[in-house]
């Protein structure tokens, strides 16, 4: 390999910088669809606050691999279970995360997934019941090191 | 791609147990946000749905977003009530759907 000269150091190094900006000043202009995830989840309707515990760390190194827990207190009988808890992630450039489905046959409303972070932002978790009713949990993570890549 | 998913559950339970299940699946998760070397965007390919059923019952499912890390992590619990088979299936967005099989049984 050629040694890099001083000026191609300085055409990388200002790449890596506008390659860095860039995305960055993208996400505090427009906000994402996370708005519209929570709209279409919850058909309109508020969701009350509780019955979910959600588990994340406050400060997350890598955005490439957060670990995520959440626990939704029911039953999980035929009569009432959590039928879906949907998770939202407020500033990666697509809010949607996961959704999951449970039935009375999980036994318990409770799982674990990594997630992607982009930067520092807010969680959100809301989970829907067998009857209907709607609960909504919330968490912020510290990222350090985005992860969606540039 | 073609390596095995990893799924941990335990052989055997008591009838009622809840269990708990994890799987782990090699798959890159292609966000679709990234660019290469030239600036061109990669393509995003990732595990869009993964399901888990218990002798054909619906147990536990879950629809991804480009969202979730690189070799997805997926752990829930299950409900034991008799003797069968854990089936579970990730669903790439190619069409591509990567499966597995689990027993379990009642302790006597």
């Amino acid at each position: 390999m050629k040694p890099i000269s001083r000026r191609q150091a300085f055409a990388l190094g200002g790449g890596f910088v506008a390659l860095t900006l860039v995305p960055m000043a993208a996400d505090a202009q427009v906000s994402n669809d996370a708005a519209q995830w929570i709209a279409k989840f919850t058909g309109g309707k508020e969701a009350a606050k509780g019955k979910i515990s959600l588990d994340l760390p406050e400060i997350a190194e890598n955005g490439n691999t957060v670990p995520l827990s959440l626990t939704v207190q029911s039953p999980m009988t035929a009569e009432s279970y959590v039928k879906e808890v949907m998770l939202i992630a407020d500033g990666n450039p697509n809010a949607g995360v996961a959704t999951l489905m449970f039935s009375p046959l999980s036994g318990k409303a409770e799982a674990a997934v990594r997630i992607r972070l982009a930067a520092t932002q807010n969680v959100i978790a809301l989970a829907k019941m067998s009857d209907g009713s709607l609960f909504t949990e919330q968490k912020t993570v510290k990222v350090t090191i985005g992860g969606c890549g540039g | 791609m073609a390596d095995k998913p990893r799924i941990k559950l335990p052989k055997e339970a008591t009838k009622g147990e809840i269990i708990q299940i994890k799987t782990l699946v090699s798959h890159v998760m292609e966000s679709g946000q990234r660019k290469d070397a030239q600036g061109k965007p990669i393509p995003r390919k990732i595990i869009n749905k993964f399901s888990c059923e218990f002798n054909g019952k619906p147990v536990f499912a879950c629809a991804l977003e480009p969202a979730i890390s690189a070799n997805p992590y997926i752990q829930f619990t299950a409900r034991v009530d008799e003797d069968g088979t854990f089936k579970f299936a990730w669903t790439d967005d190619d069409g591509t759907v990567i499966t597995a099989e689990e027993k379990i049984a009642i302790k006597a």
